[in-house]
């Protein structure tokens, strides 16, 4: 039966995290954005939204209910409140979700309960490479192994929380199948060289690092899914709908607020939203935004059915990526002088939207 | 609920079913109708009759039935909307300038859905219920002076007390069937006419006009860019007498509530124009399946593993038709769920026309550019599609029309606040 209806327990986290969005996201984004400093307490209080938690297994201590359709309606409703939160408060996933996925029972029991805690435990992942031609399938970052040992040589960019973060999986290809796996490398590891915060357009109250690992020598069994190893294709699908499901949010907080001060924005005696050239650019938007996330739903649908989703899902992110832009750019466009002040915050998911192009393995759902 | 893209089995065998109608009764003849513009097709037309006019039949039948399995009356109508979608893709895949030519109530049978008594239903859409010979349905609101402004029509009906019939004079053009229906059938035309010109909107009254009444005739039938396999044509009403109760709806102008004339048209709207969508995603994805077929035989496949710098220019143009076309499919898939769900979808019903057809012409015109000569030759289909896919942007509310109703529901504007 074909529905476009959350469920009701959706519905309630919808609205849980609108007023996080909206009561704590939105009062301190402008800040953080200019101080390039994580809203810690907001960041916090969005942790106790407890959405990883709920994408535990059940035996290990948490819900157990690992969903992406979920996971993507989540997203969505908390880039709508500020992006750099959203993606902080989602990062440790990128470590978390892979392990529920692919881990061993080992890799499962050892790191998961990290998550359960009341407090944000950093834990990340570093997929991105410095240049200009990332190609997630070819990666430059190189395991090689010997000896029951893998050793990792590379340099990775945009790694999320990396220098607090307690452990973190690294992408690699294997010198001798060409296959992408992750390695869990733990902090403090030898040869793991941190580096100082990337500066960005956007995302700038989310602190990201560029990452060397030089001859870092992890166990055999730091392999996610150890012998078995895990499906890269399944893991960089979840990040294409997480990303373009957040796309969705930022686009949606732009058109929303210029919709809204187009309504109030008198010229020439009456609302500018009066005028066809305005009220046509925010029609585009609306439809726009949710062609998006329709895209974002039916591909995080097909993976909870366990369908191949990767053509979707690949489609979703493209299609999120330019339309963010677009939408975010008229955003700017509606309010004029106004838009180009960095009081308002238009021109701040202008440049976050900007972004998601080059956000590759960023988030997951 | 849950949100679910899941089609149900049944609905999943019927589109098959029509995929083959379209394959063996519409392809072939495609170029054949389009070059010869006004023979009919026979072959569709024969083929489609003994089946759309026994479902007419099964929906006049739960009319009739006693009111006692309610409940299992409503589940089994509860895909109706995403049926019809459906069947309407599959069907302008094969051909949407035959696939108007379907034999059926067509538009006219959407507005008697809408707003007709259970007696009218019955006594109007029996005819596209029953025989050996076909029977087409047609929808009159346009006229030379007004398109998209249609509430300034000048079509009047003046009530005759002494005869107890309605009037009608005017001239309605761009009528889908209007021939089929009127001359070539024993079928019938919903004429939009207004009462009292005074009232404006709440004076615009929709009535049947039967086949064979006297003072109705054909006027032009048009030449046209594509859908030539479609009849369209120009009525003329001259001192046309149709009973007192061939109005749908009350005669009553009431200027309090000033739209209330025009509701039968716009439920009218929020049901066709989803489907004028699923028209336009049939000939779009003819056009993105062809042009895929025909690089894949140049050893060109269009990979969805590659980030942008390693795409060519073609690979790139072939994914953008094709997250184009699966956003208009979404677009209207939810359009039409949501009428199935009993959920108010004006806006959606918009935005899914609009943006289907705004995406499927783009992706036709691409695939003749592709293409090359080729796609420019009318040795292929490529070019008729570009021009048959073209109108879905213009009928039931041109591209602009649209935008103006979404940026109205978006801003909560009324027509006064944005003209």
């Amino acid at each position: 039966m074909v529905s476009f209806t959350p469920t009701d327990e959706q519905q309630l986290l919808l609205d849980t995290i609108r007023r996080y969005a909206v009561n704590d996201m939105r009062g301190a984004a402008h800040e953080a954005d200019e101080a390039s400093e994580p809203a810690h307490d907001v960041v916090r209080t969005g942790w106790q939204l407890g959405l990883i938690p709920s994408a535990i297994p059940e035996e290990l201590g948490g819900f157990g209910e690992m969903s992406a359709l979920t996971g993507v309606l989540a997203a969505e409703e908390l880039a709508f409140g500020d992006l750099a939160t959203a993606m902080h408060v989602l990062t440790p996933a990128l470590f978390a979700y892979p392990l529920v996925l692919f881990g061993t029972a080992e890799q499962r029991e050892n790191w998961l309960p990290l998550f359960l805690e009341e407090r944000f435990v950093p834990a990340t992942a570093a997929l991105l490479e410095p240049g200009i031609f990332f190609d997630p399938y070819d990666l430059s970052t190189q395991a090689s192994s010997a000896d029951g040992q893998i050793c990792l040589n590379g340099a990775k960019a945009y790694v999320p929380l990396a220098e607090n973060a307690r452990v973190m999986l690294v992408y690699a290809r294997n010198v001798e199948t060409g296959s992408v796996d992750a390695y869990i490398v733990e902090k403090g590891t030898d040869g793991v060289q941190i580096e100082k915060r990337e500066q960005m357009m956007g995302l700038r109250a989310l602190p990201t690092y560029r990452v060397h690992f030089n001859n870092v020598v992890v166990d055999a069994s730091a392999r996610l899914g150890g012998a078995v190893g895990s499906d890269f294709t399944v893991l960089l699908n979840r990040s294409h709908v997480a990303l373009a499901a957040l796309a969705v949010g930022v686009a949606r907080a732009s058109y929303e607020y210029a919709r809204d001060y187009a309504k109030q924005r008198v010229q020439f005696g009456k609302p500018i939203a009066q005028n066809q050239s305005i009220a046509f650019m925010l029609a585009e938007a609306a439809i726009e935004i949710d062609a998006a996330r329709l895209l974002v739903w039916e591909a995080a649908w097909k993976l909870d059915q366990g369908e191949d989703a990767a053509r979707e899902a690949y489609l979703a992110k493209q299609y999120a990526d330019q339309m963010v832009l677009k939408v975010a750019d008229a955003g700017v466009q509606v309010l004029g002088g106004y838009g180009f002040i960095r009081e308002y915050p238009v021109e701040r998911w202008l440049r976050n939207g900007r972004g998601f192009p080059t956000f590759t393995g960023m988030a997951m759902v | 609920m849950a949100i679910s893209f899941e089609i149900p089995e049944n609905v999943q065998q019927m589109t098959q079913a029509t995929a083959f109608m379209a394959q063996t009764y519409m392809r072939p003849y495609s170029r054949q109708l389009d070059e010869n513009e006004h023979e009919r097709p026979k072959e569709f037309v024969e083929a489609m009759w003994p089946i759309l006019r026994d479902q007419q039949k099964a929906t006049l039948d739960k009319l009739t039935r006693p009111a006692n399995g309610d409940g299992e009356k409503k589940k089994r109508s509860s895909a109706a909307n995403l049926r019809l979608m459906l069947l309407v893709e599959q069907l302008a895949w094969g051909d949407a300038g035959v696939y108007l030519c379907l034999p059926s109530a067509g538009l006219g049978g959407f507005a008697i859905e809408a707003v007709g008594t259970t007696e009218q239903k019955l006594r109007f859409l029996s005819r596209f219920a029953e025989g050996d010979k076909p029977v087409w349905g047609a929808m009159a609101i346009t006229e030379p002076g007004a398109g998209s402004d249609n509430s300034s029509m000048s079509t009047t009906a003046v009530f005759d007390e002494a005869t107890n019939e309605w009037v009608l004079n005017g001239e309605k053009i761009f009528i889908t069937s209007g021939k089929l229906a009127l001359e070539e059938s024993n079928g019938l035309v919903v004429v939009w006419a207004t009462v009292n010109k005074a009232a404006g909107r709440a004076g615009i009254k929709s009535f049947i006009v039967e086949a064979g009444t006297p003072g109705v005739s054909i006027g032009k039938v048009e030449i046209k860019h594509g859908i030539r396999a479609s009849d369209t044509a120009s009525i003329v009403f001259n001192n046309a007498r149709i009973p007192a109760d061939n109005i749908l709806g009350s005669a009553e102008v009431q200027a309090t509530k000033e739209d209330k004339g025009f509701k039968g048209a716009m439920a009218t709207f929020d049901a066709s124009r989803p489907i004028v969508a699923a028209s336009a995603l049939g000939v779009g994805r003819a056009s993105l399946e062809f042009v895929k077929e025909k690089l894949a035989k140049n050893g060109i496949e269009i990979p969805h593993n590659l980030p942008y710098h390693k795409l060519t220019a073609i690979q790139r143009d072939v994914l953008e038709m094709e997250a184009q076309w699966k956003a208009a499919y979404l677009l209207t898939l939810r359009s039409v769920a949501m009428m199935d769900e009993g959920i108010h979808n004006s806006l959606e019903a918009s935005m899914a026309k609009l943006k289907a057809a705004r995406a499927c012409s783009w992706i036709a015109q691409k695939t003749v550019e592709i293409l090359g000569q080729m796609g420019y030759s009318r040795e292929w289909l490529a070019e008729k599609w570009m021009r048959d896919s073209r109108i879905a942007q213009i009928y039931e509310g041109t591209d602009q029309i649209n935008t103006l109703i979404i940026a109205r529901r978006i801003l909560d504007y009324t027509r006064r606040e944005l003209a």
